[in-house]
């Protein structure tokens, strides 16, 4: 077990170091010049070219990524080219908002997702299923934009039962986390009632009702155990990526998070902060993964090794 | 006993304040989509942080609220030395930093060396070119300028290596705010997070993406500014749901202006005559074609292009927010000539003028533009307007670092049409529209002259115009200005297409000036504006 952990943590760092050197060289060779960015339209020639001197952006491609990979090793993740502040100290500031929308928007598509899920695997065939399946249906592929701005217009503009943006308090939370919960609620009910579909046809459930089990206990007590597997893949995954930022319900509902962050960095050319959140997300990603492989032994004594 | 005598003081205190502050109350929300980059005046230079650092800063001139007049601010009074190559400035008396110093003549100096350096990795060290020891700073040769000098403290010398008309307003740019050199030392790089100044405002409070708080500063020189008690700034709202609340009421200013899509609404609805402040802003936006591509190096398929653009309907799809132009300066600019009649619209010339340089059936081309609306669909009007003298444009829509890089790169991009490029004059002089974007010296890599036009004949006009610094001879150098500009039509690197106009979405309790919200120079004039 140990063996495979250690395993499993060397070959993350190896995915972390790939991660850093592509988009790196990716960034490097995009065809925008930061100096010229952060110069403006009226320096002079002489005053861009110290700019990227200054910067070390006239150095060749290999030193630049050593010299990253240096400070990276020593916590260091640079400065923000446009904004001169350290770029950890950014993402940072940047961090809590994005634990609280992932955190919340995972509880709410989980909960309402099994929940969901369970009862079209109850009622499969019937016309509850189909409703749920089409709901679910229009959830995955909804596009975010969408349903943010219509939560947005319908509950905060014209209800008024919600601040239309900012971040702080519980109200805040409410429409960012429905939005992202609402979308994901429809991957997990599908997946929840087709591992249910499969687990109820098994030996053992038939037993259990057999010995006069009410199919809710059935399903609580001995099938959903059996589905919780798929579920804990998927907050693996899920994790990361609220992690590397959603930049569209961020932007909307002016969440302070990681995504608005790299937006700005973007439109910028403020390749320290890209780097930085980048890093941060592929983080969070190796990590939410590894829980999870860590996680499901734990749960399902059928797949330890 | 002493408690009791504390809190009377205390009461005390807050009522005699009270009275002060009658006249100044209110606090007022700004909203903006992206965090405010930095505060640092050696740094910041965009639209956003541009009026704040202003607010929180004092330069030596400054400009009258809502106009472009001078006026002096941190210097109490100047002379010029009448060969145009020594200023001299008297600072201020009792004017203090937040940090409670008082600013002295060898802050100013302290802090134009910083501008210029190139260890502060600023935008604006050009602007002081003109003072002598410039080349020796930035070539590393001198930690100091040697053109000024503190004699006392409370008198600052400049001195040039050629007379300098823009110079008295560069005095009053952004990049030539005093800053306290312990404050800058202290901070570090930081200092564009914790800025300490002398100006109108004191920032208080800066939650990264989330808010900016600042609060008007009881010392400030001049009794009665600013009229705000405080100004929240808050980051990372969307400006559609920016004019939702500014509908509601929430909010006092939607900073970034009012999305395309909600113009019409805002502008037919009842309140707009209380909410809507729209004016003139030191900006044409234009088509640049690439000299040093074929078949644009001929200058009558310049001029045939210029005869195609209908321009009005570029105007229809920015919602009338703009006006056609007919020549490189804007009208409100100094130089910009009345009697100038441009390039007409007329395709059967046009069509003759590409048949002469010997492209009868048109040419295939690219034109780049960035991909922010509405900016596309204007790019997509100017293709059909060239189509019709049979020239087939492949629009390339792309962000606009992409498209600046692609401009700054000889032989790249044919055709770039610059709106949306956030661009306004820095100060009205003529001379800002040719600097890097139309002289020799801009036509490098990287560099803003796109059409990579080069004349050196208007070089040597613009250098001798630059150099008439005898204010008396302002309406004579204006004229100089136009003549240049004229000559640059005739040879057609751009098209002008249009000149934006400003419009700023503000609640109905904002009062103060409409010139107050479209400042010429500030931009936005945070120290003049107020509440009902």
């Amino acid at each position: 077990m140990l063996a495979v952990l250690v395993k499993r943590l060397g070959s993350s760092c190896l995915i972390l170091l790939g991660v850093a050197a592509i988009t790196f060289v990716l960034l490097y060779c995009m065809p925008a010049d930061p100096a010229v960015m952060i110069a403006g339209r009226t320096a002079t020639p002489t005053v861009v070219a110290n700019i990227r001197h200054e910067l070390g952006l006239d150095q060749p491609l290999i030193m630049q990524f050593f010299n990253y990979l240096a400070n990276l090793l020593k916590g260091d993740l640079g400065r923000s080219y446009v904004q001169k502040s350290q770029v950890s100290s950014l993402i940072a500031a940047r961090l809590p908002a994005t634990l609280i929308l992932m955190f919340s928007g995972i509880v709410v598509e989980v909960v309402l997702g099994t929940t969901l899920g369970v009862i079209a695997a109850l009622n499969r065939g019937r016309m509850l299923d189909h409703i749920v399946m089409g709901l679910s249906f229009i959830g995955v592929s909804a596009p975010q934009f969408v349903v943010s701005l219509f939560f947005l217009i319908v509950f905060a503009a014209n209800l008024g039962w919600f601040p239309m943006s900012g971040f702080g308090t519980f109200n805040h939370i409410v429409l960012p986390a429905l939005t992202l919960g609402v979308l994901g609620a429809g991957w997990y009910a599908r997946m929840v009632r087709s591992a249910l579909v499969e687990v109820l046809t098994q030996d053992y459930v038939r037993t259990a009702r057999a010995k006069g089990l009410t199919g809710v206990r059935v399903v609580l007590r001995h099938a959903l155990p059996n589905a919780l597997l798929p579920i804990i893949a998927m907050i693996g995954i899920d994790i990361g990526q609220f992690m590397s930022g959603v930049v569209v319900v961020e932007a909307v509902f002016g969440w302070p998070g990681i995504g608005q962050l790299a937006w700005q960095a973007i439109q910028q050319v403020d390749i320290p902060i890209i780097m930085g959140v980048t890093l941060v997300s592929a983080l969070a990603i190796v990590m939410g993964n590894f829980l999870a492989d860590i996680l499901a032994p734990m749960i399902d004594p059928r797949i330890r090794v | 006993m002493k408690k009791v005598l504390l809190c009377a003081t205390i009461l005390g205190g807050m009522f005699a304040l009270a009275p002060q502050n009658a006249n100044a109350a209110g606090d007022i929300i700004v909203t903006y989509k992206d965090d405010v980059t930095t505060l640092d005046p050696a740094i910041g230079y965009d639209l956003v942080n541009w009026p704040l650092i202003k607010s929180v800063f004092m330069r030596l001139m400054d400009n009258k609220p809502g106009t472009a007049e001078l006026v002096p601010s941190l210097a109490e009074s100047f002379t010029i030395s009448p060969d145009g190559m020594t200023y001299t400035f008297k600072i201020r008396n009792g004017v203090k930093f937040s940090n409670g110093r008082a600013v002295v003549a060898s802050d100013v100096k302290y802090s134009i060396e910083r501008a210029v350096d190139p260890k502060t990795q600023g935008p604006g060290g050009g602007f002081f070119n003109a003072i002598k020891g410039y080349d020796d700073l930035v070539g590393g040769k001198a930690a100091n300028l040697s053109g000024i000098q503190a004699t006392d403290d409370h008198t600052v010398v400049f001195t040039l290596t050629r007379p300098d008309a823009t110079f008295m307003q560069v005095m009053a740019i952004s990049f030539s705010s005093v800053v306290p050199k312990e404050a800058v030392e202290a901070a570090g790089a930081d200092f564009g997070k914790k800025p300490v100044g002398s100006g109108a405002f004191t920032l208080k409070e800066w939650t990264s993406g989330q808010r900016l708080v600042f609060a008007r500063n009881p010392d400030y020189f001049t009794p009665g500014v600013p009229n705000l008690d405080s100004i929240t700034i808050e980051i990372g709202q969307e400006p559609l749901v920016a004019m939702l609340r500014l509908q509601k009421g929430e909010i006092d200013v939607a900073g970034d202006g009012i999305p395309p899509a909600k113009y019409a609404e805002m502008k037919a609805s009842p309140d707009a005559a209380d909410m809507l402040v729209e004016g003139n802003q030191y900006q044409t936006s234009y088509i640049t074609m690439n000299t040093k591509v074929k078949p644009f190096d001929n200058v009558k398929v310049r001029q045939a292009v210029n005869m195609v653009i209908n321009k009005q309907r570029v105007v229809q799809l920015l919602n009338g927010r703009a006006t056609v132009a007919n020549q490189i300066l804007p009208p409100i600019m100094p130089g910009y000539d009345k009697q100038f009649g441009g390039y007409a619209y007329d395709v059967e010339k046009a069509k003759a003028l590409l048949a002469e340089a010997g492209f009868k059936d048109g040419f295939e081309t690219v034109l780049y533009a960035t991909n922010t609306d509405p900016q596309p669909r204007i790019a997509q009007a100017i293709q059909q307007d060239l189509a019709a003298i049979g020239i087939k444009a492949e629009v390339r829509a792309l962000a606009q670092a992409n498209v600046i890089a692609a401009g700054g790169t000889e032989g790249e991009a044919p055709m770039i049409w610059s709106g949306g490029m956030a661009w306004v004059a820095d100060f009205p002089d003529p001379t800002t529209f040719y600097g890097t974007i139309l002289s020799c010296g801009g036509a490098v890599k990287g560099g803003w002259n796109w059409s990579w036009y080069c004349n050196p004949d208007n070089d040597k006009l613009a250098t001798a115009a630059d150099s008439m610094s005898d204010p008396a001879k302002a309406s004579e150098r204006a004229a100089a200005w136009s003549k240049i500009y004229a000559n640059v039509m005739a040879e057609a690197p751009w098209v002008p297409v249009i000149n934006e106009l400003k419009v700023v979405a503000k609640s109905k309790r904002m009062a103060g000036s409409p010139d107050f919200y479209i400042d010429p120079v500030r931009i936005f004039n945070y120290d003049a504006i107020s509440v009902k």
